[in-house]
């Protein structure tokens, strides 16, 4: 097997809150990516997955961990360093009607990562662009057009001209499809499918929507508290999930057909990341909760493929 | 900016441009209060333009004694009577126009200049440089503004530039307040992060993406401030403190005219009656543009 | 049963710059006292703004009445004074939002924003207000009955130091104050995690069941509807597209639309099924399609649909809107 894309090890982002006490938002990750693969990385609200989507892209410098992106350990470098990197991994955010300056016309949005970059001249500016937007499925009646002027689809569509523009090998989707609805939702993500297929791109693919990542990922990372919980290829993971948080995710997602009443799997709510439990930190709603959960933290285990946190798996 | 890039054709790129202003003209116009005050800004506009030809004794202005026709009341001749030098009022009002124009303009335009750069500095670098800046705006705001005003031109002299002066120094932390706020907002808006994760430099982030969002409360601050300032530099004409007689100056003139109320009344009255017009102007206008380009009243 | 809610030829638009936005045209919905109804439909089709018409929250202008009406428990909505009004919002109708947060006021605490709401419902319904003491003891009841414990310190805290399902119960506990016959949920848990989410709905489930509630659901999420409600209103553009029970509309649907929405929701038990979009996009509403207004992205449209708009008809046990319904496979 080759070298991984990108490999993150020991990765954790604290923030120090007032009393000496710290915000473990990232609280030691790791994860590993290769050319061309899509691995997604579920979790809720405050599990922490956007912050590692940030970290990855060294928007935000970790607190410690290693983020080796093409062999090379990203993390401590400067931004001067990082800038010609940028030209390899790009972001797609959540909401793309803030994704976009309301100010600049569709042309300037997509046109800045090679203006930045330094990459085309005045000259060809326009041609490349008019490309991507072609690549995105626009016409080039949108070049002069403003954010507000667009559909949340289209907007999208913008957004991931944007990121295309450096013609990356990483493409960071952080929620790329929740803030759509469900018709537009299914032609970005064959579209994403489609343009990954065609341009070998790796993606990391951040959501709290199973089914979604069913669809698009070849492996899923499950992240609960700051921590991956388990890790493996899709079909394994949705078939036969091992970590009991993971069951209750999927035990949540309403099947869209009338299933009657849902059962609440878990109790109560997620722990404050100020204030993480000891032990392993799901022990407090986890229902196989042992003894031993509340002492001992356990590691990510098992097979290569397959890996989970969790000392009942 | 990004000006190396390509153009199209004017009317390709702008569309949407006269698009977006033929809505914000819709919207303005459809409140009844801010197109009052529009009517009274481009009055005051027009005046200050073309007050010498419009004012019919424009000498009187330069404060010409004219003793036989001292304190005449309001005539078809002297519309706002005349004053105790015999000077056609209506004239004085008219020519001090283009003088708090000029104040207000001043005022406003060094206090955004200072103020401007400092809060988006303060407000998108954070740290440091935000707790300096802000401490020192916090000094200035938590001392009434025309108090500290006065204390300063009492310090350089009496004068309209001293009076300029020193209602500029103690005007611009207001705009710091304002646009540390908004920056710190825009700071992490998602395009801002996608600038930064293309590897834009701070100061490009701050010319091309933080500023252009900042400009509406800017706008709507300083049309506003506007009529306060002219009303502060007034106020420091009235107190003696400002324009001097008989330079033409609204506050300078009612500072001559309380002596002689309540019985020569249009003395005090025309020129209060200006101050007043013009701040209410601002006010409505401003308001007016509060409503159409704060972003939440946008069609969305 | 009774009809407790009777929609009929509703028409609603909104006035703005572009000119007039048809939003709703032509409701026609009859909701029975104890019917658990969840309605369905993408950005723009005009299920909030229903949802909202409802209990006359929709501001007029810019929205404006074009024609029909809403009748609730037999008397017209638009035609009620602000004493009839305030007793059929919280009384008669109460609602849930999206987002909790909006409609708790964040520096006062949670009993005290209690105490106010179910004073003000004693107001409304004509009797005697209770004591700032009953209040809060009814105050602390509700939050028991929408199972946030130790409600007596709940009472004392404020609406940030609670989390966002908590929140969104806090709210539930306040629009029972009233004892309304009608709860209005619009999109109750799309702010909440998936795990959170199953704990509030099975929440309204159980207060609309033993409260003998009725239910209408608004909702974007095939998923939610789908645990919730009994019969499920589809709406495109404005319209009412396919009305028929749960099982029916998700086994057996009529409607390109419904069939076309179904689809493109990724299911996680059927990973085969690959998600499929439907093509084109919403239309714009200052100047709908003639006709029915789904034609221009239908797979079956003919010449018919771009002339003759489709009105609801009885088709096979549900009412739907299409010309061709008959020859839509079941």
């Amino acid at each position: 097997m080759t070298a991984p894309l990108l490999q993150v090890v020991g990765l954790s982002k604290h923030y120090a809150l007032k009393g000496g006490r710290s915000l473990r938002a990232v609280d030691g990750v790791d994860l590993s990516l290769h050319a061309g693969e899509s691995l997604g990385l579920v979790g809720e609200s405050g599990c922490g997955k956007s912050t590692v989507a940030r970290l990855v892209l060294r928007l935000i410098p970790p607190s410690a961990g290693a983020i080796r992106f093409d062999g090379r350990d990203i993390a401590p470098l400067k931004e001067d360093a990082l800038r010609p990197l940028r030209r390899d991994m790009q972001i797609v955010f959540q909401n793309p009607h803030s994704a976009l300056n309301p100010r600049r016309t569709v042309f300037a949005s997509v046109a800045e990562p090679l203006v930045v970059q330094g990459i085309a001249d005045a000259a060809s500016t326009q041609a490349r662009v008019t490309d991507l937007l072609r690549e995105v499925g626009l016409p080039e009646s949108f070049l002069w057009r403003f954010p507000h002027e667009l559909s949340g689809g289209q907007k999208q569509r913008v957004c991931i001209a944007r990121a295309l523009a450096l013609a990356p090998k990483l493409l960071v989707l952080d929620e790329p499809t929740s803030a759509l609805d469900v018709s537009v939702q299914a032609q970005i993500l064959d579209f994403l499918q489609d343009l990954r297929g065609r341009l070998g791109l790796a993606y990391l693919f951040i959501s709290h929507n199973l089914a979604v990542v069913r669809q698009v990922c070849d492996r899923v990372a499950v992240m609960y508290l700051g921590r991956i919980v388990e890790e493996g290829p899709v079909e394994a993971m949705f078939r036969a999930p091992r970590h009991p948080y993971t069951r209750a995710l999927i035990a949540s997602v309403l099947p869209p057909r009338p299933s009657g009443l849902p059962e609440a799997p878990l109790a109560g709510d997620v722990p404050n990341a100020a204030d993480i439990p000891a032990g392993c930190r799901f022990a407090p709603r986890c229902p196989l909760r042992m003894d031993r959960c509340s002492r001992d933290d356990p590691a990510l285990a098992g097979s290569d493929a397959h890996r989970v946190a969790c000392w009942a798996a | 900016m990004s000006l190396a890039l390509p153009r199209a054709s004017f009317a390709q790129r702008h569309a949407a441009s006269l698009r977006q202003w033929r809505f914000f003209a819709w919207s303005f116009g459809r409140s009844p209060s801010s197109m009052l005050g529009l009517a009274i800004v481009s009055a005051f506009l027009l005046v200050a333009a073309f007050g010498p030809w419009i004012a019919p004794y424009p000498l009187d202005a330069e404060g010409a004694m004219n003793l036989a026709n001292r304190l005449k009341p309001p005539s078809a001749e002297h519309w706002f009577g005349t004053d105790e030098m015999g000077n056609d009022l209506f004239s004085r009002v008219v020519l001090a126009t283009r003088t708090s124009l000029w104040v207000g303009l001043t005022i406003v335009g060094i206090a955004g200049a200072v103020g401007v750069p400092l809060g988006i500095a303060a407000g998108y670098f954070g740290g440091t440089a935000r707790a300096v800046i802000m401490r020192v705006t916090d000094v200035f705001l938590s001392v009434p503004g025309l108090v500290l005003a006065l204390a300063i031109v009492a310090a350089l002299g009496p004068g309209i530039l001293n009076g300029i002066v020193a209602l500029s120094i103690v005007w611009w932390p207001g705009y710091v307040r304002l646009v540390e706020a908004k920056a710190l907002a825009l700071r992490n808006e998602p395009f801002v992060e996608a600038a930064r994760a293309v590897g834009a430099s701070d100061l490009r982030i701050l010319a091309v993406h933080i500023l252009p969002n900042c400009t509406s409360p800017i706008i709507v601050k300083a049309s506003m401030d506007m009529g306060l300032a002219i009303l502060a530099a007034a106020s420091l004409g009235f107190v003696g403190l400002g324009a001097k007689p008989p330079a033409p100056e609204w506050g300078a003139m009612i500072s001559v005219a309380r002596t002689y109320m309540p019985n020569w009344w249009w003395y005090a009255v025309f020129p209060g009656f200006a101050i007043y017009l013009t701040v209410l102007g601002f006010n409505l206008f401003g308001d007016g543009l509060r409503d159409i380009l704060d972003p939440k009243s946008n069609r969305g | 049963m009774n009809a407790l809610l009777e929609i009929g030829g509703y028409r609603l638009a909104f006035d703005g710059f572009e000119g007039r936005a048809h939003v709703l045209d032509g409701i026609d919905l009859t909701v029975e006292e104890g019917e658990t109804v969840g309605i369905v439909g993408e950005t723009g089709c005009g299920k909030s703004v229903l949802a909202r018409s409802v209990a006359r929250l929709v501001e007029m202008p810019p929205g404006r009445v074009l024609g029909g009406g809403i009748r609730f428990a037999g008397q017209d909505v638009f035609a009620m004074d602000q004493r009839a009004l305030a007793r059929l919002r919280g009384h008669g109708v109460a609602m849930i939002f999206q987002d909790p947060m909006t409609y708790l006021n964040p520096v006062f605490s949670i009993g005290a924003q209690m105490v106010d709401v179910i004073r003000a419902h004693d107001r409304a319904e004509g009797k005697a207000r209770r004591s700032r003491a009953a209040a809060r003891a009814a105050a602390a009841e509700l939050l028991g009955a929408v199972r946030l414990p130790d409600p007596g310190r709940l009472l004392d805290r404020y609406p940030h130091e609670l989390s966002g399902g908590m929140r969104q119960r806090v709210l539930i506990a306040m629009a029972l104050t009233g004892t309304p016959r009608l709860l209005v949920a619009d999109e109750p848990t799309t702010a909440l995690d998936v795990t959170i989410q199953a704990q509030v709905l099975r929440l309204i489930a159980e207060l609309v069941a033993a409260r003998g509630l009725t239910l209408m659901l608004i909702s974007h999420d095939l998923g939610v509807i789908g645990a919730l409600c009994r019969r499920v209103v589809v709406m495109y553009a404005g319209t009412i597209v396919e009305d028929a029970t749960a099982e029916t509309l998700f086994g057996a649907p009529r409607h390109p639309y419904t069939r076309g929405l179904l689809a493109a929701v990724p299911d996680l038990a059927r990973p085969g099924h690959r998600a499929l979009a439907i093509p084109g996009h919403i239309p714009n509403l200052l100047d709908p399609p003639p006709g029915c207004r789904f034609h221009p992205r239908c797979p079956l449209a003919i010449a018919r649909c771009a002339v003759e708009k489709p009105l609801l008809r009885e088709v096979d046990g549900r009412r739907v809107a299409c010309h061709r319904a008959e020859e839509v496979a079941a």
